[in-house]
């Protein structure tokens, strides 16, 4: 798996835009979120893509082909945090509704909305994390999922992606990096 | 100065240099082609939009400048789409308008609705939807620099009719800093060092020349690159004329229908220098098998293309002059003079077997045609071909030294590019000898265009090569198909009357000896002419390297003696 931050100019059509590049170019998207970033006039996303090293390469370069894409990086490698975002609604009765409440302490979850007869939890974190509540929740019964898919952010000073400086939504492009050396 | 957008939109492409678009009217871009007759724009109507899209495409592969097509909305637009395509697979630069439904009307199915910006997302560098005239300037702006920049390519501009109907104030901006020009950095030194240390190491490198180096301009450099470290050099199809086919170190086309002993170089070659080129499947055959002995070095504007297809040692990224310029002085001379004889030497019986060295046996060869058409008109004309078996006789039998000399649709394929490419190059360099070599399939596709050439009293020379039949996809079912020629016959029309009624002269040719003296005159009559050249009906393509296998594995010539029995 490749964890990519995208900033993309804030325009109609660009999540088309990325969509169909990946589309054509045959790479899955594991998972992608979309939303505003530090700076006014861009977008940040989150692109998660099955692929591997060579890949990624490819990816990041057909995303600087297209024109609204200021800026790619691939934080796979360096220290990051990604986080997800659940809410799960659980079946309750009386009998149960206690041992859910103790497992969603053990998780750091919260409840949100308690029913009659269901809960809905809402739960933040890693991947795997939200993974193994929803499998001790299962045996209760998970009537409904929805998970906002990863956010992924580089640690510390150095490491963290700024939109260019002196950007106006509009034209001021950025520089490609051009970090990416070919030899062998 | 209060202008409506459509004032702004030809204000804009007056200042962006264009004196000539291609193009077709309808209800959407009615107020632009109103505003049109108040400024110094030749307009050429075409007869489908299509051909808008491949002239406007023909006029940018002539001259290196962006080439405009105009059309209507629904379609208007979606008649562009194949043109746009071409342009994309051969990065060509050209900016296609279209008009659009009023904003309002927009997502409501109104009449010509089409969502052409949705439509062409995949075959654009970038297209656009604009509603206010307040954009319109800034756009064109910068849609001609995306076009042109790094690897050029074709660009949509979308104008709803409110967009071209609505007045605001006019400014030009200065100059557009679009993310699509990110600044060209050119390859680290480290890179450069370890291409500088492969070139001086090897014993057997190969050049592959591409596109790329017509459209940096590069085709001086690339030769004193060559002649300076003494590489032979191979051409893929978009890449002749980058060097002089006369040139000694010019070996000719590689890849599927390319000679014997290029396609042998590349596989015992120990270094390959690929420039502007992107290693094709029609270039590679197998790329599980292509040049296996080769280190290879990949000089190309497009970072993705590097080891997309093939896998490269060193990929350096940047316009093909600026680096090839920034190589030479750091590359010692070099002699390989024992492996350009050794690739002398794979030529074997090549000669003896070419169509073109065979005795006049009465019977008229597409190669022949194609050949004395060369020796006729000095290898000088800007020749445009269409796609099929005439257009690999065209690569293998003319001989072209100029770059933008050969125009022909290559990663596309395009049937039908041919003869409305030909009216575009014919418009952007109206002194140039412009010849149009196209197969009877692929003429019959567009030739509602020799109108255009009528009304527009174009000077064309337009060699039909009939067969008979979808001649390349005959030769695939001949080899590949057990000879089951299942819908490759084909019946025309008769060309010369066809012709005829459109105003144009025309003549015919069914024997060799009448070859010479039927291109003498048509090229001694002012003004366009078509000739139907009556050509052997179950001609075949040779060499060939059956697709997706070794390239070594050609099929190749048949002897004079097997060609000479099947004569009889």
């Amino acid at each position: 798996m490749m964890t990519f931050v995208v900033y993309v100019e804030n325009k109609p059509g660009v999540l088309t835009r990325v969509a169909s590049l990946f589309r054509r170019r045959a790479y899955n998207i594991e998972s992608l979120t979309v939303g505003r970033s530090e700076s006014p006039g861009v977008s940040r996303m989150t692109i998660v893509v099955d692929t591997n090293d060579e890949g990624a390469h490819h990816v990041a370069a057909h995303l600087y082909k297209l024109v609204n894409v200021l800026r790619v990086d691939n934080v796979t490698n360096r220290p990051n945090v990604t986080r997800e975002l659940a809410l799960i609604k659980v079946a309750t009765t009386a009998g149960t509704r206690p041992e859910i409440f103790q497992l969603a302490d053990v998780f750091r979850a919260r409840i949100i909305d308690v029913s009659a007869d269901s809960l809905v939890l809402e739960l933040t974190g890693g991947e795997a994390k939200l993974d193994r509540l929803l499998e001790v929740l299962e045996p209760f019964g998970v009537l409904e999922m929805a998970r906002t898919g990863t956010l992924a952010m580089a640690r510390g000073e150095g490491t963290a992606v700024t939109a260019p400086a002196g950007y106006a939504p509009g034209r001021e492009g950025a520089a490609d990096p051009h970090d990416i050396s070919y030899s062998v | 100065m209060k202008l409506t957008g459509a004032q702004i939109l030809w204000e804009s492409l007056v200042r962006e240099g264009v004196t000539c678009v291609f193009g077709y009217p309808g209800g959407a871009i009615l107020p632009a082609y109103d505003a049109m007759l108040d400024y110094p724009i030749r307009h050429i109507l075409v007869r489908h939009e299509q051909g808008a899209a491949h002239m406007a495409d023909g006029y940018a592969r002539a001259t290196g400048q962006v080439g405009v097509a105009i059309a209507t909305s629904g379609p208007g637009a979606t008649n562009l789409v194949t043109g746009i395509a071409t342009a994309m697979m051969d990065s060509s630069p050209i900016v296609c308008i279209t008009g659009q439904v009023g904003s309002k009307l927009i997502g409501s199915d109104a009449f010509q609705e089409t969502d052409i910006t949705g439509i062409t997302l995949p075959i654009t560098k970038h297209n656009y939807l604009l509603s206010n005239p307040e954009d319109v300037a800034a756009t064109v702006r910068e849609a001609f620099h995306v076009a042109r920049s790094g690897r050029p390519g074709p660009v949509l501009i979308d104008m709803t009719k409110d967009c071209q109907q609505k007045s605001c104030e006019f400014t030009w901006p200065e100059a557009s800093t679009s993310p699509a020009g990110r600044p060209n950095l050119g390859p680290k030194d480290a890179d450069l060092e370890a291409a500088i240390a492969l070139l001086q190491t090897a014993a057997r490198p190969m050049i592959l020349a591409g596109n790329g180096i017509t459209a940096s301009g590069a085709s001086e450099i690339i030769r004193r690159f060559a002649e300076h470290t003494d590489i032979p050099i191979g051409m893929t199809l978009l890449g002749i004329g980058s060097v002089p086919a006369s040139h000694p170190l010019n070996l000719g086309m590689m890849g599927m229908h390319g000679e014997a002993w290029v396609n042998q170089a590349i596989q015992e070659a120990d270094l390959l220098v690929a420039l502007g080129m992107r290693f094709d499947d029609r270039v590679t055959g197998n790329v599980k098998t292509y040049a296996l002995n080769a280190r290879k070095i990949h000089v190309e504007i497009d970072r993705s293309e590097i080891n997309k297809n093939v896998k490269v040692d060193v990929g350096l990224v940047g316009d093909v002059g600026q680096i090839v310029s920034a190589l030479l002085p750091r590359v010692a001379k070099g002699d390989h003079s024992e492996w350009r004889a050794h690739i002398d030497s794979m030529r074997g019986d090549a000669a003896v077997r070419d169509i073109k060295n065979l005795p006049d046996s009465g019977h008229l060869y597409a190669a022949h045609v194609i050949n004395d058409l060369w020796r006729e008109t000095e290898g000088k004309a800007v020749v445009v071909s269409d796609v099929g078996q005439h257009q690999m006789w065209e690569a293998q039998y003319y001989h072209h030294e100029q770059p933008r000399s050969l125009i022909t649709s290559g990663g596309l394929g395009t049937m039908g590019f041919a003869l409305p490419a030909a009216i575009g190059a014919k418009v952007a360099r109206p002194d140039a000898e412009v010849w149009v070599v196209v197969g009877d399939g692929g003429f019959q596709m567009t030739m509602c265009e020799l109108a255009t050439i009528a009304q527009e009293n174009l000077d064309i020379k337009v060699a039909i090569i009939n067969n008979g039949y979808l001649g390349m996809v005959r030769q695939w079912q001949e080899f590949f198909y057990e000879r089951r020629y299942a819908a490759t016959p084909l019946t025309s029309p008769d060309f010369v009357k066809l012709a005829e009624a459109f105003g144009l002269t025309a003549m015919r040719v069914s024997e060799r000896a009448n070859v010479i003296p039927t291109v003498q005159a048509a090229r001694a009559h002012k003004g366009t002419v078509v000739i139907d050249f009556r050509v052997e009906q179950e001609d075949t393509v040779y060499p060939m390297v059956p697709a997706g296998a070794d390239l070594q594995n050609m099929i190749r010539r048949p002897s004079v003696l097997a060609e000479t029995g099947a004569d009889q």
